[in-house]
């Protein structure tokens, strides 16, 4: 009898060991859902995966019925019916109905699976249509699932579909990037967003069928959105980002195995867990937005805050023309933060913007030459407060002091045409050139 | 006498059978820069997202140079609103503008060096040469706005649609944004600009169109952009059109 949870057969005839036969199954799922979850993350329709996948259930106990049997072909069949259903009935709830979107897939995905689960009960009494079994895959079974060309069918069905999947983005890769960057723009060109949304929903039906039965719904939904979410936060190429995440969802596969078979577990959820903990590597280290690589960057710019500080007050200190310099110690103290300043005067001394003379600091030619610029911006900033924005003298000292390490050559020539080549700040003190 | 552009025949656009441009008629002659200039929820957005097919008409036809949007698609470039996109879609500068030469290369074809060199050549006409290899997310709101054009200028059209390309653009690129529509007028383009500041329309634009749900003139700036015309567009809603228009959305005479 055919069930969905496979028995126990022969191995298949491409002799390999049961390890590798569930990898390669789960690696290859992955992929399929990466390819096609790439399009769901970045249209914003990542739920859509959870609700196809749901959805899909009439679809397959309508193409059993029809066929008698569990075969590839069936239920592609059933999957690409309901594909097009749900995304019918949801658009024109949405549309016509005038029910929100989130509603309108609330209900229509929803209504679906009880109209399956219904199904099941009234009409696949005899089969073992197990339940359970649908939520957690049965990877385990691969190896021993009938053979097709040598190898496991579920290996086989869901290299089908990478397949296809693959075929559909290489051919309609411009087609399927616009559409989903524009979706406007891309109806007036000729490439209907519509007819690429409903090709879309149908390869998320087709990829989820084909991988439930080897790794479960819970799987095959993560599989769709965790791996591309990842790639999207760590590239910023599409076609970067797609490969990326077919990468992740091999590793995943290979570190989810291991790991399932470490702690004697589940493998498809422990696979899902490996792709959950890439993603929050990536939340924590990815180069651009990490959590990780964000601290870092606000310490750089806080070094150089204080840094520049330091150069400044030196310089000011210079300008008095008293014969009193500032100590190392005096320096820290001033600007606060004690080991952050001992840090930055050391990368003063390094980057020879500072000497030490007779225990003073000192600004070398080239350490003045960079405060001059930065007391410059400051008194650039404070004249334009008082003359563009009315501020009176005793405001103006404090937002300067922020502003100040975030102006550059370009700006401080705007502000110096702006000013009319003012040559004094409101205090009365000269703006360096 | 210069030839028909565009033109729109007794088009009624309704959301939910609610009308929201009622009976919209006029022609435009080619080679003109056109505003398109009214209070919010006037129409606008929807005049423009009529005319190419995004919206359905009611009723009505629009022609692009005597023939259907379907026949015409590649004479017709759109700029829709910078706000109606995912700026983080991971996409390089030059990906969006290349995306602009996607109609002429039809289904399945890729763009090759050709359609490169003509993407960086639209760049560079928005000044945005050396950005090409750039992130999108990257770009001020200006910088972005002058994507959208560079990509608009690459689908080498006849007719242009803008929706909004002022809005929230800095002055650098408001300047940038008009010399390139005379650029575009001198080499015999249409352009249709929904734009918010009266002050501007003036000096802008050849042509105006006033729209409040219904259109209110179109015609030369100079005799069409009058007072009393902007008072009609700017003077409160006709209350009958909006009664009338909510007693076709309920489906029942007003009683």
């Amino acid at each position: 009898m055919d069930t969905l949870c496979q028995s126990l057969n022969p191995l298949p005839t491409v002799a390999l060991s049961t390890g590798s036969w569930i990898v390669l199954t789960g690696a290859a799922t992955n992929v399929a859902c990466a390819l096609v979850g790439c399009f769901l993350v970045l249209r914003r329709m990542s739920m859509m995966g959870d609700a196809l996948s749901h959805a899909v259930l009439p679809g397959l106990v309508v193409a059993f019925l029809f066929s008698g049997s569990l075969g590839i072909v069936p239920l592609f069949l059933g999957a690409v019916g309901v594909g097009l259903l749900t995304t019918f009935l949801t658009q024109t709830l949405h549309q016509y109905a005038r029910v929100p979107s989130d509603a309108s897939m609330g209900v229509v995905f929803t209504s679906l699976f009880a109209l399956g689960v219904v199904l099941v009960k009234k009409f696949v009494g005899g089969l073992h249509f197990d339940i359970a079994c649908i939520y957690e895959g049965s990877l385990e079974l691969v190896p021993f699932a009938d053979p097709i060309f040598g190898l496991p069918r579920p290996l086989f069905t869901t290299l089908v579909v990478v397949v296809v999947n693959l075929a559909v983005l290489v051919l309609l890769w411009k087609e399927l990037k616009v559409s989903s960057f524009d979706a406007g723009l891309s109806t007036t060109i000729g490439f209907s967003a519509t007819a690429m949304h409903y090709l879309l929903m149908v390869l998320v039906a087709v990829t989820t069928v084909a991988s439930f039965e080897a790794v479960g719904s819970i799987l095959v939904v993560a599989m769709l959105i965790v791996p591309a979410a990842t790639a999207h936060l760590l590239c910023d190429r599409l076609a970067l980002m797609v490969t990326l995440s077919a990468l992740l969802g091999v590793a995943s596969a290979v570190l989810g195995y291991w790991a399932a078979v470490y702690w004697d577990t589940n493998i498809a959820g422990m696979m899902t867990v490996a792709a959950g903990v890439l993603y929050g590597l990536a939340v924590l280290f990815s180069p651009r937005y990490g959590i990780f690589s964000t601290m870092i960057r606000n310490l750089q710019l806080s070094m150089k805050v204080l840094r520049e500080d330091l150069l400044a007050m030196l310089y000011r200190v210079e300008e008095l023309g008293s014969d009193k310099f500032l100590t190392a110690d005096e320096a820290r103290q001033a600007v606060g933060s004690r080991w952050l300043a001992r840090w930055g005067l050391a990368k003063l001394y390094r980057t020879g913007r500072i000497e030490r003379a007779e225990g003073h600091l000192r600004l070398t030619e080239k350490g003045r030459s960079s405060a001059r610029q930065l007391v410059r911006s400051h008194r650039l900033w404070e004249t334009y407060l008082v003359k563009h924005l009315g501020l009176p003298l005793d405001h103006v000292h404090e937002p300067a002091h922020r502003v100040e390490h975030f102006i550059d050559e370009q700006m401080r020539k705007e502000l110096q045409i702006e000013l009319e080549g003012q040559g004094q700040d409101p205090h009365g003190r000269e703006i360096p050139e | 006498m210069s030839k028909t552009a565009f033109e729109i025949h007794d088009m009624t656009v309704a959301y939910h059978r609610r009308p929201v441009l009622w009976d919209i008629d006029f022609e435009l002659p080619e080679g003109k820069l056109v505003g398109i200039v009214g209070p919010n929820g006037a129409g606008k957005t929807t005049l423009i997202k009529a005319a190419l097919g995004l919206v359905p008409l009611a009723s009505g036809k629009v022609e692009i140079y005597g023939k259907s949007y379907q026949e015409q698609r590649h004479l017709v470039g759109y700029v829709p609103q910078r706000e109606s996109v995912d700026w983080d879609f991971p996409v390089t500068v030059r990906d969006v503008v290349l995306m602009g030469t996607y109609g002429r290369l039809g289904w399945f074809r890729r763009p090759g060096r050709a359609e490169r060199d003509i993407a960086d050549r639209c760049l560079q006409q928005v000044g945005m040469a050396s950005f090409a290899k750039r992130q999108i997310r990257q770009l001020s709101g200006g910088q972005q706005q002058r994507v959208f054009l560079a990509r608009a200028l690459a689908q080498e059209a006849q007719l242009y649609f803008l929706d909004e390309p002022f809005g929230g653009v800095d002055a650098a690129t408001e300047v940038a944004i008009v010399e390139l529509l005379h650029t575009l007028r001198s080499t015999g383009k249409t352009v249709l600009v929904v734009h918010h500041d009266i002050q501007t329309v003036r000096e802008y634009f050849d042509y105006v169109i006033l729209l409040n749900m219904r259109l209110v003139a179109c015609g030369p700036v100079e005799t069409t952009f009058t007072n009393e015309n902007l008072q009609k567009t700017y003077g409160g809603r006709l209350t009958i059109l909006d009664e009338a228009a909510e007693a076709m959305r309920q489906r029942e005479p007003n009683r």
